[in-house]
């Protein structure tokens, strides 16, 4: 699976709401295979970073690399979990059905899922523990498992790069460990794994390289050399109360 | 059956199941309001079209209400876009200025000397007995490309009603999906105009679909459900409106769908009034039931023989004032005995039933270890 390009290459990137930097020229180069945690205070430019190298919004600046192409050359290589409260899970639909919604992409216009995309889907399912519930009703779920419905629904994309964005936020324990336990098993296969986090206290358990952000790169790197004191007050302005 | 009868039961059929059908995107995408909108949006081009062609001419006027209602959603988008209003705020603008404007509109038109009666302000209310053959021709046609569109393009539509920030990840172009799905809206809305009317269009796009939710969990079903509510409030308004022919269609027909939206929203099964507190009264019941059997169960470790009866004074005394109520349906049961003193006590199947409730609140443990202990 190695190729001599990066997974996700940032140069110079800027993006601004109204003339306010959001994120400030940034860059980063993310080498394959790695298990990588953006971290930062509220308002640092975590989702926008994931927005922009997912083509969802336009940077003032600065260009993009997915395995040294653009993102709508490579958008089949990559798999994107949204933060949960993102969606109405009122709408009429049951667990299958979203996680086979991960299949429409390779689908292409007017074909309807057939067969195998359910047998994918519920393979999917079944790695993140919820096959008994694949005909159940999505109004039914509680928090985490609506979060595992997600990640499903990305990894029946079969994706090589995975984004995800906050995919702990109100989760149980049992949720969390069994998203820890896929994220890992990912990241052993060789699949490159971007996870948008903001629990200080696990960093160094789940997660191998960490991109200390605050509108503009902190640092980046392997979790220990990012996460030292010195970068953590640069990044929280000394109000962490985090102990190393 | 008359030849005109025909026509007016087929148009409110096809109107109904159409903009039914297509409503519930509208409503699963939070967008209610902007079927009302474009309905009112419409009227002043269906008076310009008049003007324009100075005919009475079915093609040219739904053309006419097509392109305004259209403009209508354009400009609720863009400034959407461009400013920090909100949107409910601009949506009652563009209703009212549009509307505003096409009365003005119609009382010009209806005072032109040259002007044929132009029977024009049916479009306020709606008259279903107007409809022509000509007109039905108009609406299948139209009513059949959105219908084929819907079906082309489900899953895209699917997808982007519930997710379209995953959407656009998997590469659709969201904002192109987003505008053929209210094009297709505003051409739902447009087939009903003359039937139903601007002013109360929107409620057969968003009635049929909040009607059609309470009784199912797939979207497949639902909009199938919606464009059938929708056709039966049509029939039955014009079929009404026709024998009362003082009364212009569109209120019969969204009161008729009236009548269909609260009777599902009390007694759907799945999501009714109803029902919800009939399953909370049952819920209720039922744990009422376990806490006197475990509170007997209590009671009798005191004792050597777990059947020993109490005084409903006793369980009284812990604050169950509905003791006397649950006691009764345990009798039923066989789960409790009632005896000559009117003491009450466990049934040998109670004592298990009660052990088994005992063991699922409090842990098995603990019940081995402290029987008596709570």
């Amino acid at each position: 699976m190695t190729t001599q390009f990066p997974a996700i290459e940032v140069r110079d990137l800027t993006v601004a709401y109204r003339e306010i930097p959001v994120l400030w020229d940034i860059d980063i180069e993310v080498p394959e295979g790695i298990l990588l945690a953006i971290v930062g205070p509220n308002g640092a430019g975590k989702t926008t970073l994931l927005k922009a190298i997912l083509g969802m919004l336009k940077p003032a600046a600065g260009d993009i690399l997915i395995k040294g192409k653009s993102y709508p050359e490579q958008r089949k290589l990559v798999g994107y979990v949204p933060q949960r409260g993102s969606v109405d899970w009122d709408f009429p639909t049951s667990v299958l059905d979203v996680v086979l919604m991960g299949r429409y992409g390779q689908l292409g216009w007017f074909n309807r899922p057939g067969k195998t995309d359910e047998r994918l889907a519920i393979d999917a399912l079944k790695q993140v523990g919820m096959a008994d519930l694949s005909c159940r009703q999505i109004n039914q779920l509680s928090g985490g498992q609506q979060q595992r419905v997600f990640l499903a629904r990305a990894l029946v994309q079969a994706a090589d790069i995975y984004f995800m964005d906050e995919p702990f936020v109100g989760v149980d324990a049992v949720t969390e460990t069994a998203i820890v336990t896929v994220l890992k098993s990912l990241r052993d296969q060789g699949k490159t794994v971007v996870v948008v986090h903001h629990d200080l206290q696990t960093l160094a358990d789940y997660f191998d390289w960490g991109l200390l952000l605050n509108v503009r790169k902190i640092a980046m790197g392997p979790i220990k050399e990012v996460i030292t004191t010195d970068n953590l007050k640069l990044a929280y302005g000394g109000r962490t109360a985090y102990i190393s | 059956m008359s030849y005109t009868l025909t026509i007016v039961i087929l148009g409110t059929i096809l109107l109904g199941s159409v903009a039914g059908a297509l409503g519930c995107f509208a409503v699963l995408r939070k967008q209610s309001l902007l079927g009302d909108a474009i309905a009112h949006a419409a009227l002043p081009g269906i008076c310009i079209a008049f003007l324009i062609t100075g005919a009475k001419h079915s093609t040219m006027l739904v053309l006419g209400a097509i392109i305004v209602g259209w403009l209508g959603a354009i400009i609720l988008s863009i400034v959407t876009q461009q400013t920090t209003l909100k949107k409910d705020a601009i949506l009652g603008i563009i209703l009212s200025v549009f509307f505003g404007f096409g009365l003005v509109l119609l009382t010009y038109i209806q005072r032109l000397a040259t002007s044929q009666k132009s029977g024009l302000n049916q479009y306020l209310f709606g008259s279903a007995s107007t409809l022509l053959k000509a007109d039905l021709w108009v609406m299948g046609v139209l009513g059949s490309i959105v219908v084929i569109m819907m079906i082309l393009f489900w899953k895209e539509f699917k997808l982007i009603s519930f997710d379209t920030a995953y959407a656009s990840s998997l590469g659709y172009r969201v904002k192109t999906l987003e505008t053929v799905l209210t094009m297709l809206i505003v051409v739902a809305i447009v087939i009903g105009l003359q039937t139903v009317g601007v002013v109360l269009m929107s409620a057969l796009v968003i009635a049929p679909a909040v009607a059609a939710r309470q009784w199912t969990d797939r979207l497949s079903v639902m909009v199938i459900l919606a464009g059938f509510f929708g056709s039966i409030s049509g029939v039955m308004g014009a079929l009404l409106s026709s024998f009362f022919y003082q009364i212009p269609t569109g209120p019969v027909i969204v009161v008729v769908m009236s009548i269909i939206v609260i009777i599902s929203l009390f007694l759907s099964p799945l999501r009714g009034i109803v029902w919800e507190k009939v399953r909370q009264y049952r819920n209720r019941k039922l744990i009422y039931q376990k806490k006197s059997l475990y509170q007997l169960w209590l009671l009798a470790q005191n004792h050597d023989d777990l059947t020993y009866a109490h005084s409903i004074t006793t369980l009284e005394a812990l604050g169950f004032h509905w003791a006397l109520a649950s006691l009764q349906q345990l009798v039923q049961k066989g789960l409790v005995y009632k005896n000559k003193q009117g003491h009450w006590g466990l049934t040998q199947q109670g004592v298990t039933e009660a052990q088994r409730v005992a063991v699922a609140w409090r842990g098995e443990e603990l019940v081995k270890e402290r029987p008596d202990y709570d």
